[in-house]
């Protein structure tokens, strides 16, 4: 038994509307092909911990982009660029999915690619990563961890940049679905987390809803309060196995 | 959850980061995951001088307890400082707050 190694680095990728993206990637170093994975950040921004979660897919054996969505304030540090993005309203659905279908067509032409594609996102990357299920093609994977909005109760949650509540655009998804959620958390509540199962039951979608008693909001993060190891670590566990059948197989240590 | 919350407010005065004081003629005030600082929400402000494009900001990230007693100790010096030099002429713009 061995650990595998990696390659980071910053990337630049064609992103929505013509712009140069900006994305940080990490993928195994190994001769095997594997799945690539599209990281969604939330809403604070292209943080150490989206790299840090980039960093963990590849050392479980999938090449990640985690692109940097509010790379167009550049240039200035990513709390910087997450400032200006805030003071706007923060960024589009639309760009969003222009700059993930820009990450996808990236992580398909590495050398290391087996073709495969999911997306993953946390909290308004949850919600983000659920949305790309439902309008983007070509995924194979979607991992929706406690995605808050993906039902909508409060019509004034609604605005320009964020039309429409992903849980209605549902009939399209075509991709399996992985869902995280935390039994305390209040966005999503687990009622809302219910009512999104109980749709993608109706509809017949591919998913697994993995619910964890004892933790809210964000428990993977190893950083803040809110981090339980024993939940975050069966999570993770469930997301890699999910990602194996769907995207795989994982990189093994050679 | 990531928020979208944000208010904003037109005020004067002067900010410092690094070695270099800079004026500032806005605060934006919000809630939300902060950046740095280890806690799960946290209230964030930044300075900013929109008249000079708002690309540099002097920010705060304090956890929601550290705001209040902060919001109360503004109040009270201010107050406090009132009392000892009266009433101060107004240097702020009269929009007063918006919000997003």
């Amino acid at each position: 038994m061995s650990y595998l190694g990696m390659v980071t680095k910053i990337v630049s990728f064609d992103a929505h509307g013509g712009a140069r993206g900006q994305a940080y990637y990490a993928e195994p170093a190994t001769s095997q092909k594997v799945g690539g994975v599209v990281l969604i950040h939330h809403m604070p921004g292209w943080d150490d911990w989206t790299q840090e979660a980039a960093r963990k897919l590849a050392h479980h054996g999938f090449a990640c982009i985690a692109p940097h969505l509010y790379c167009r304030e550049l240039p200035g540090s990513p709390d910087d660029c997450s400032a200006r993005a805030r003071a706007k309203g923060g960024v589009s659905d639309d760009q969003v999915m222009g700059d993930v279908e820009g990450a996808m067509a990236f992580l398909r032409a590495q050398g290391v690619s087996n073709g495969k594609v999911a997306v993953m996102g946390f909290c308004s990357g949850g919600r983000q990563a659920y949305l790309a299920g439902c309008r983007l093609e070509g995924l194979d994977a979607v991992v929706d961890c406690w995605g808050g909005n993906v039902v909508v109760d409060d019509p004034a949650d609604l605005t320009p940049e964020r039309p429409v509540a992903p849980i209605d655009l549902t009939k399209n998804l075509t991709a399996p679905l992985i869902g995280i959620f935390g039994n305390e958390d209040k966005r999503p509540s687990p009622d809302q987390v219910n009512r999104t199962e109980q749709v993608l039951k109706d509809l017949g979608k591919t998913y697994e809803f993995h619910r964890f008693d004892g933790v809210g909001h964000g428990f993977f993060a190893s950083e803040r309060p809110a981090y339980k190891p024993e939940q975050a670590t069966e999570g993770w566990k469930r997301v890699y196995a999910f990602l194996d059948t769907h995207i795989g197989p994982r990189a093994k240590a050679e | 959850m990531c928020s979208y919350i944000l208010e904003k407010i037109r005020l004067f005065g002067s900010a410092k980061g690094g070695d270099a004081w800079r004026r500032v003629d806005t605060a934006h005030v919000y809630f939300d995951h902060p950046f740095d600082a280890p806690l799960d929400h946290a209230l964030s402000i930044d300075f900013l001088n929109e008249a000079a494009g708002a690309r540099e900001r002097v920010a705060v990230e304090l956890s929601a307890e550290s705001a209040r007693a902060l919001a109360h100790a503004i109040l009270a010096a201010v107050e406090r400082g009132e009392k000892e030099h009266g009433e101060l002429p107004a240097t702020i713009a009269p929009e007063g707050m918006f919000h997003y």
